[in-house]
């Protein structure tokens, strides 16, 4: 089946935007309260352990590392979780794209106008976040509001793969699979919460192929104002991996939407 | 070629499912301002011929044009132009009333104020103005079936497609879509329906055909396919003795014996009623009209559909 798609996955956003709206004050509650928790936690009660962190040839405090970490995880929970649990509910339970697919939008626009409105969730988490965070002074400005697009661009990224899973799976529980082996581990191992280098070599290695660990990355130096070559690669990372992830979610959704 | 007043033409439909054929090569035209049936068992391909009609499901081989348009090729423009209900409850539960139908609307690029009015105008037409505030869990079946109806119409379909309208509907909800798709019919509109409803079919459709395994076993008004299959009248008898059996195997008459049920084809033989209430003074002997029901059971069998 050919791939079309044209502006009318807007509405497929616009109706998940409509739904959001009606329970914003909710929706808004975790991006707010999820950093301060952990920096909390962490900053206050964990960083007496800890100390220092290396970043390059300089210093940062723990602190100030996890926080670029907690927004690069909270772009990925959005989008990732929004295009599974989310899209299987309004997919299997709900008939929501059933209904969709009598009206003139098609498969495509459908899950297309999904994933965007993931990567959207993750833009609104983080521009949260990022006013959160700024208050305890970790964020340097201007350069720090890249991290503004580059969440989209990881909404994008994380949505696409996640929708790939959706396509597969047969029950809503075996989305344990994917999060238990794929989502866990980049949480806890792709620099987020100790740097890359704390890892073996082959570790190290196997991190550097995970998503999450080039969002870090990215997130991190341009929340520390810089604009080095982790930024680039990164992002160079994040667009292939979209590109890849995104025709295939689309071409297995259609041959599960479509029969 | 086909006179304007064709609205689908399908011509050798196929469809299938891997090695399954749910569709076998059938041919029908639907004209303009009727309404028009397919009647058939469970897994009959009623299902799946209305959803190549909307565009949900690729046809398999043969044509099929809608509104003298190439579904394959003008999906788009087709289901812009029809209305389609569903079997399953398809409203968005994550929105209410008023947010489903402009919503919806906004699917068929439809701007906020014409879908607004055309909602408060369903709503009223289909008795749910009340209801505009409602969260879909908290409606009837009754009243969730007529919503999906009344969205499907948000565009001003030329083509209503409703596939089983009043299944697991109680008797007055029946009766009330019964009425509102009469009252559809009356202003002009084309619909589609599937059903397995004997009753529903005879009093909405105009036309109708019955399916079973994916082929058209009839096509006709229910009044026509009546009188073609069955004759007028039938005559039942319940638990028949043996020498009333053996009577009537001795007369030329169309019969099927069930066991604990005689029925006879009797076309317009009240003479043989009457024969054989004198003859066998048999209180279980029952004269009726033939229904689409006999004339459904005659072409489908009685066998168990699983």
């Amino acid at each position: 089946m050919k791939i079309d798609i044209s502006w009318r996955f807007v509405r497929v956003w616009q109706r998940n935007l409509a739904v959001y709206r009606t329970s914003w004050k909710i929706n808004f509650l975790p991006p707010f309260l999820e950093p301060l928790f952990y920096l909390i936690a962490f900053g206050v009660g964990f960083s007496g352990l800890i100390g220092n962190i290396r970043y390059g040839t300089t210093q940062v405090s723990y602190v100030s590392f996890i926080a670029p970490a907690l927004v690069a995880i909270n772009i990925m929970n959005n989008s990732f979780f929004e295009s599974t649990y989310g899209s299987f509910v309004r997919m299997y339970y709900q008939k929501t794209f059933e209904a969709m697919m009598a009206t003139p939008l098609n498969a495509e626009e459908i899950i297309t106008g999904e994933i965007v409105w993931g990567a959207t969730k993750a833009v609104i988490g983080t521009v949260i976040m990022l006013v959160v965070i700024s208050f305890f002074g970790l964020v340097s400005y201007p350069v720090a509001l890249l991290i503004i697009p580059v969440s989209f661009l990881g909404g994008i990224a994380f949505g696409a793969v996640g929708m790939c899973f959706t396509a597969l799976v047969k029950t809503i529980d075996l989305f344990n699979l994917p999060v238990f082996l794929f989502v866990t581990p980049m949480f806890l191992f792709g620099g987020t919460f100790f740097p890359l280098a704390g890892l073996p070599v082959w570790a190290q290695q196997v991190a550097l192929i995970l998503p999450l660990t080039h969002l870090v990355n990215v997130v991190r130096a341009l929340n520390y104002g810089l604009f080095n070559s982790d930024v680039v690669i990164g992002i160079v990372y994040l667009a292939v991996f979209s590109l890849l992830t995104m025709p295939f979610a689309l071409s297995r959704m259609q041959r599960r939407l479509i029969k | 070629m086909d006179n304007d007043q064709t609205l689908i033409k399908a011509t050798n439909l196929k469809k299938s499912f891997g090695d399954f054929v749910a569709v076998r090569e059938i041919s029908f035209t639907v004209e303009k301002g009727v309404c028009f049936g397919f009647l058939g068992p469970n897994g009959a391909g009623k299902t799946s011929t209305i959803k190549m009609i909307y565009g949900a499901s690729p046809v398999t081989a043969g044509d099929l044009f809608v509104f003298g348009l190439d579904i394959k090729t003008q999906a788009r423009a087709i289901k812009s132009r029809i209305g389609v209900c569903q079997q399953e409850n398809t409203l968005d539960p994550d929105l209410n009333v008023l947010q489903n139908f402009e919503i919806f609307a906004s699917y068929f690029n439809i701007d906020k104020k014409t879908a607004q009015d055309r909602t408060m105008e369903l709503l009223h037409f289909f008795a749910l103005e009340q209801r505009r505030n409602s969260k879909v869990a908290e409606l009837s079946g009754g009243m969730v079936r007529r919503l999906i109806i009344a969205r499907a119409l948000i565009n001003q379909p030329e083509l209503l497609i409703l596939d089983e309208p009043t299944i697991g509907l109680d008797p007055q909800s029946r009766h009330q879509v019964w009425d509102k798709l009469e009252a559809l019919k009356q202003q002009g509109l084309t619909i589609l329906l599937t059903t397995h409803y004997m009753d529903e079919a005879a009093s909405l459709c105009d036309e109708l055909v019955i399916m079973d395994n994916g082929t058209i076993l009839a096509q006709g008004s229910p009044q026509a396919l009546i009188s073609k299959y069955t004759g007028h009248h039938i005559i039942e008898v319940t638990e028949p003795g043996p020498d009333l059996v053996k009577y009537i195997q001795g007369k030329d008459v169309w019969q099927e014996n069930l066991g604990h049920r005689l029925i006879i084809y009797a076309a317009e033989e009240h003479d043989l009623y009457r024969d054989l209430c004198s003859r066998f003074a048999n209180k279980d002997c029952l004269l009726r009209s033939a229904s689409l029901e006999d004339v459904f059971l005659i072409l489908t069998g009685r066998e168990l559909r699983e």
